[in-house]
């Protein structure tokens, strides 16, 4: 080697040198991160790779959910096609909207590697668009008669039933279709009463909730992106509540800033909208909470600029103080990540403990090791708020590492029983108090 | 030929070294995500570059071997602080910032200089 190589050598490994340490260096001041946020919730947190833990679906063999002594399960429809939310009509027949929206285009390479992984944790059956109509006619608990009852829908999610006229809230559209009790099949072709935000539509479902006199609408739209890295254009008119005169089709912004609404409901003793939101990823196992709040009008929940109240998320640039500000806590917090998609609160006369509050579908987590969610659980509820820790009700949907189910929705079927939609094993629960 | 697919990483690189800046001046998020795209390209063009290098040093004359692995090590540096660089655009809008800056440029002055070490090689070898 001649002294010109040497130097070149020399030269070579100081620039490789040079770039390792700042490797180092900038890797080590990333992992000491930045404080902020309230006492109670832990600071964020975000190694190299988002901390991922996907289910690993298996079938349900012998194995059934574990519900409370003194509860029986039933499994009362099976082979369905994405079952995610249900409704139980006045005569007691279980309206089901099967479907999926999948239409978000890869924003950035993570996107797609994330997607792959993402789609193993959920089923492998297509959605079917349609709303399927599950009836008991002799009432001995087997739901003997099955029918499709509407057809080509668009991803149907949120349904509501205001006197003979059913709602359903497509990915695309609230849709109205006259229902008579005891059909089996809808006779006419939906009208749209308002079109919903759907460009890119990310977080697609549209939770629906009609309040008691049926003269308006709410519907729960979620965000684009998790904390805007798509640019807060396409964030128009999303991760909001809107309010929708069910007479002319009028839309309003109701509340804002609720990164994803995934269910309303209304609480019977208030009359109070509720709703359970799915919060932000990418922020820590413990961050952020996801949560189960009224949703006041007028009201701006933070998302993106903050969280849980006035937390700022610094990933969002640039910051809006004045949002940060404004920003309002929820009512009660649900464990971070653990997906909270159905919303019920019980009636009058529900069997105790459970005779006033909610019960709420965690769907489970993805982005934590220790899984969390994967359950149905009950947050007690006294004069019209939520007045202890939640308990579980329905469990035993991941067990030894497998996962046999992720329950959606949770519907309050008035004779006493709940129905819980399941969208890994494409089944329909039913809890009743054994006799 | 390896040094040449090599120094055409130099551009994607560079592209995602401007993009950041954009982003870091302009809080406009989609430059960000134009640099993922750019890092995963450039990732794309230097790990065959690599491979290749590596199979090429491996076969060549032991005489030439100093300098070949003077590029070598300095192309996996590249694809080293590059691939860190891509986790690091994984994370969404500003959790990239400032690191992922810091990282483009770096990869930038190392595909270079791995570049040119590489064509150096590749002229002075006897026709």
């Amino acid at each position: 080697m001649t002294t010109r190589d040497l130097r070149i050598a020399a030269a070579l490994a100081a620039v490789v040198m040079l770039g390792t340490t700042l490797t180092f260096a900038v890797a080590a001041a990333e992992a000491s991160g930045a404080q902020h946020g309230s006492p109670e919730l832990p600071p964020p947190q975000r190694g190299l790779l988002p901390s991922m833990r996907i289910a690993e679906p298996a079938g349900w063999g012998d194995r059934r959910p574990a519900v409370p002594q003194g509860w029986t399960i039933k499994a009362i429809a099976t082979d369905l096609k994405v079952p995610r939310q249900t409704l139980v009509l006045p005569n007691g027949d279980i309206l089901v909207a099967e479907g999926k929206g999948e239409g978000a285009p890869v924003l950035r390479p993570k996107d797609y590697i994330a997607g792959i992984f993402k789609s193993k944790g959920t089923t492998s059956v297509k959605g079917s668009n349609q709303l399927t109509l599950l009836r008991d006619a002799d009432g001995d608990g087997t739901f003997e008669g099955r029918w499709v009852y509407a057809e080509d829908l668009n991803a149907p999610y949120g349904l509501a039933l205001v006197g003979n006229q059913l709602y359903v809230a497509n990915q695309d559209a609230l849709v109205r279709l006259e229902y008579l009790v005891g059909q089996t099949r809808a006779t006419a072709a939906p009208v749209t009463v308002a079109r919903l935000p759907s460009a890119i539509n990310h977080h697609w479902t549209k939770s629906l909730a009609a309040d008691a006199d049926g003269r308006y609408l709410y519907v729960g739209i979620g965000s684009n992106s998790n904390i805007g890295e798509r640019g807060m254009a396409v964030e128009e008119n999303r991760a909001v509540v809107w309010q929708i005169d069910a007479g002319s089709g009028a839309t309003r912004t109701f509340a804002t800033g609720l990164r994803n609404p995934t269910a309303l409901a209304f609480e019977p003793a208030s009359r109070q909208l509720w709703a359970v939101v799915n919060e932000r990823d990418e922020l820590g196992p413990d961050l952020v909470p996801d949560y189960l709040t009224s949703v006041r009008e007028g009201a701006f929940y933070g998302w993106p600029y903050a969280y849980w109240g006035p937390n700022v998320d610094r990933r969002v640039q640039p910051q809006n103080d004045n949002q940060v500000q404004a920003a309002v806590r929820p009512d009660f917090a649900l464990q971070s990540h653990s997906a909270p998609l159905g919303l019920s609160f019980v009636q009058p006369g529900f069997a105790a403990p459970f005779a006033e509050g909610a019960f709420i579908g965690l769907h489970g987590s993805w982005n934590r090791d220790a899984p969390v969610g994967y359950k149905v659980i009950f947050v007690p509820f006294a004069n019209g708020r939520p007045s202890g820790p939640p308990v579980d009700f329905v469990t035993g949907f991941q067990v030894d590492g497998k996962t046999m189910g992720r329950p959606v929705g949770a519907t309050l079927d008035p004779k006493g029983a709940l129905i819980v939609a399941d969208d890994l094993s494409n089944t329909v629960w039913r809890v009743t108090p054994t006799r | 030929m390896h040094a040449v697919i090599a120094f055409s990483s130099v551009p994607l690189f560079l592209g995602a070294l401007l993009s950041d800046w954009a982003y870091s001046s302009s809080h406009q998020v989609q430059w960000v995500n134009f640099a993922a795209w750019l890092i995963a390209g450039g990732l794309l063009i230097a790990g065959p570059a690599l491979l290749w290098g590596a199979i090429d040093l491996l076969r060549s004359p032991a005489t030439r071997h100093r300098r070949g692995l003077i590029y070598l090590t300095l192309l996996l540096a590249t694809f080293v602080v590059g691939f860190i660089n891509a986790l690091v655009h994984g994370k969404d809008g500003w959790a990239a910032m400032p690191t992922g800056l810091i990282l483009s440029a770096v990869v930038v002055v190392l595909a270079a200089t791995a570049s040119a070490v590489g064509l150096a090689n590749t002229w002075r070898r006897p026709a």
